[in-house]
């Protein structure tokens, strides 16, 4: 009797499945909860990366819920990969999708929060330009390009999941208030830190990243946002070591 | 088959243990007796960051063993290429001491299941497993050694006794042997037979590096021991025994200590290689 890997997978993903004929113990009798093991394996193992990958959404459903989730989430979506530090990426999506959370409507865009955390945390290093390359003549400083870290990201939210993020990961944080909030993440060191972005700083970087100068970016914010603060949003990439070079050239993007 | 050119192996016969990163400052400050760092290929293979970072430096003072769970060797499918790629990226730029992988699944279709998962020793299996450590040989371009499991059930099916099957992959590709003296352990209690009669069969002149590790104890449907691989506690007494047995006949060898869950302080790694240590001080002349 033989067993395909197709029939093992599926008998460990499914603990409603019998374990398939063909395995046996020492005395050729049926494995039984021998399997367990493997069930057990899998379950816990992905279920302890679900709890590392998202440390908030773990704190604000509690341990008992977000075991109950991940079970149901790593049957649904086994990772794709064996880049274990990239599992997850369907969270969001399944928390928006799941009809018992549908009165936490946060929680998708915390878990993309920690999911672009993560992505900051393992790209690729990059050395960032001083406050001196900015300092240009006026006119110049608008007509500038800026190249972006591949740490640097950019989390969007109509919730205040920055204030949500922060009451949960630091001691004396104060208590969040309703209210959209756009959150920068740049990696001065190793540890991806996030900050508030003033409102139309998403779409001043955004402008950045397809390519316009400075200053194109800067009017096109002001066109949804007049008060944009555009000193504040660069001084947090600068500070953040988010701009890699300051150029007066066509970016490829 | 390999050339013999790429055979090359340079970690020491001596101890090492499996690098976690909270432990990294000790490891730079204090590292005796460990003489030498495994890590789990996947873990860094992002594209930067502190992971990276880290291993740079650490590959400037030790040894490093490059230690894959991802390659899932057994699969009945083709091997990930894109995965095969990163590995190969690895080896290229860190130059590791030595590359490790498993006689194991791990990926069907696309699903990575992150369990190294058993495998019947057909002749099926084993014309499969060549073809995949030809395939992984030839694009990394260096000798793989290739781990024992440690296994909870046996299959029906199977024609091959697991040392022999091993030797058999070892002749047809040129593979090296990674024993894991804590999987044999544990095989050999929950298959019920003699570990010392699995290290007389096992192609001992091709260990290139041993394991060690904790195991947790349950039982089966009818009150047998079942020992479960959790690399989660120090290494007991009888598999230490068993160490002694190995090395007797195989001469010194790097030993690593690997402790993946509930990892300990870095003292209490220490001392297990101290104990490592001491085994290889008693092998006899």
């Amino acid at each position: 009797m033989s067993v395909s890997q197709a029939e093992f997978r599926a008998a460990l993903l499914d603990a409603s499945v019998p374990v398939p004929e063909g395995l046996l113990d020492a005395q050729a009798r049926p494995a039984g909860r021998r399997f367990s093991v493997y069930r057990n394996n899998v379950a816990v193992s992905l279920t302890e990366a679900m709890h590392q990958a998202f440390p908030v959404i773990a704190k604000l459903l509690g341990k008992q819920n977000m075991d109950g989730l991940a079970g149901m989430f790593l049957r649904q979506h086994p990772p794709s990969s064996p880049l274990m530090m990239f599992y997850g990426e369907e969270f969001p999506a399944f928390l928006a999708a799941t009809k018992q959370l549908a009165h936490l409507g946060y929680l998708p865009d915390v878990a993309r929060l920690e999911l672009a955390l993560r992505r900051s945390y393992h790209a690729a290093d990059s050395t960032a330009a001083s406050a001196d390359d900015l300092a240009l003549a006026p006119d110049r400083l608008l007509q500038a390009r800026l190249r972006l870290a591949p740490s640097m990201q950019i989390v969007r939210s109509p919730w205040p999941v920055h204030a949500i993020w922060r009451f949960n990961t630091e001691p004396d944080a104060p208590k969040p208030q309703p209210g959209a909030q756009d959150v920068l993440i740049t990696r001065p060191d190793y540890d991806p830190l996030p900050q508030l972005l003033p409102p139309g700083g998403a779409d001043w970087i955004s402008g950045l990243k397809s390519g316009l100068a400075i200053g194109p970016a800067f009017e096109a914010t002001l066109a949804a946002t007049p008060d944009f603060d555009l000193g504040t949003t660069l001084a947090l990439l600068l500070q953040g070591g988010a701009i890699t070079s300051v150029t007066m050239e066509r970016l490829n993007t | 088959m390999l050339d013999d050119a790429l055979r090359s192996n340079r970690l020491p016969a001596a101890p090492g243990v499996g690098y976690k990163p909270q432990h990294f400052a000790q490891i730079l400050e204090q590292p005796k007796p460990v003489a030498w760092l495994e890590i789990h290929a996947e873990n860094y293979m992002g594209d930067g960051g502190r992971p990276l970072a880290q291993l740079r430096l650490l590959s400037e003072q030790f040894p490093i063993s490059v230690h894959g769970v991802g390659l899932s060797i057994g699969g009945e499918g083709p091997l990930d290429t894109d995965h095969l790629a990163r590995l190969k990226h690895l080896v290229d730029w860190l130059h590791p001491a030595s590359f490790s992988e498993h006689l194991a699944w791990s990926t069907h279709d696309t699903h990575f299941l992150n369990d190294l998962l058993p495998l019947p020793y057909t002749d099926a299996t084993l014309d499969r497993v060549c073809d995949h450590i030809d395939h992984v040989q030839n694009t990394v371009g260096r000798q793989m050694l290739l781990e024992n499991p440690s296994s909870y059930l046996a299959f029906e099916e199977s024609t091959w006794a697991e040392p022999d099957f091993l030797r058999e992959v070892a002749r047809r590709t040129g593979c090296g042997m990674l024993l894991d003296v804590n999987n044999v352990f544990v095989s050999a209690t929950n298959l019920n037979y003699a570990p010392q009669d699995y290290i007389d069969a096992f192609p001992l002149e091709l260990v290139k590096e041993i394991h060690l590790g904790g195991h947790d104890e349950d039982q089966d449907d009818h009150g047998n021991p079942l020992l479960i691989d959790s690399h989660g506690r120090a290494v007991v007494d009888p598999v230490w025994a068993l160490l002694d047995y190995v090395l007797e006949r195989s001469g010194p060898r790097p030993v690593l200590i690997e402790w993946d869950t509930d990892v300990p302080d870095w003292s209490v790694l220490q001392s297990e290689a101290q104990r490592a240590q001491s085994a290889l001080e008693r092998i006899p002349a």
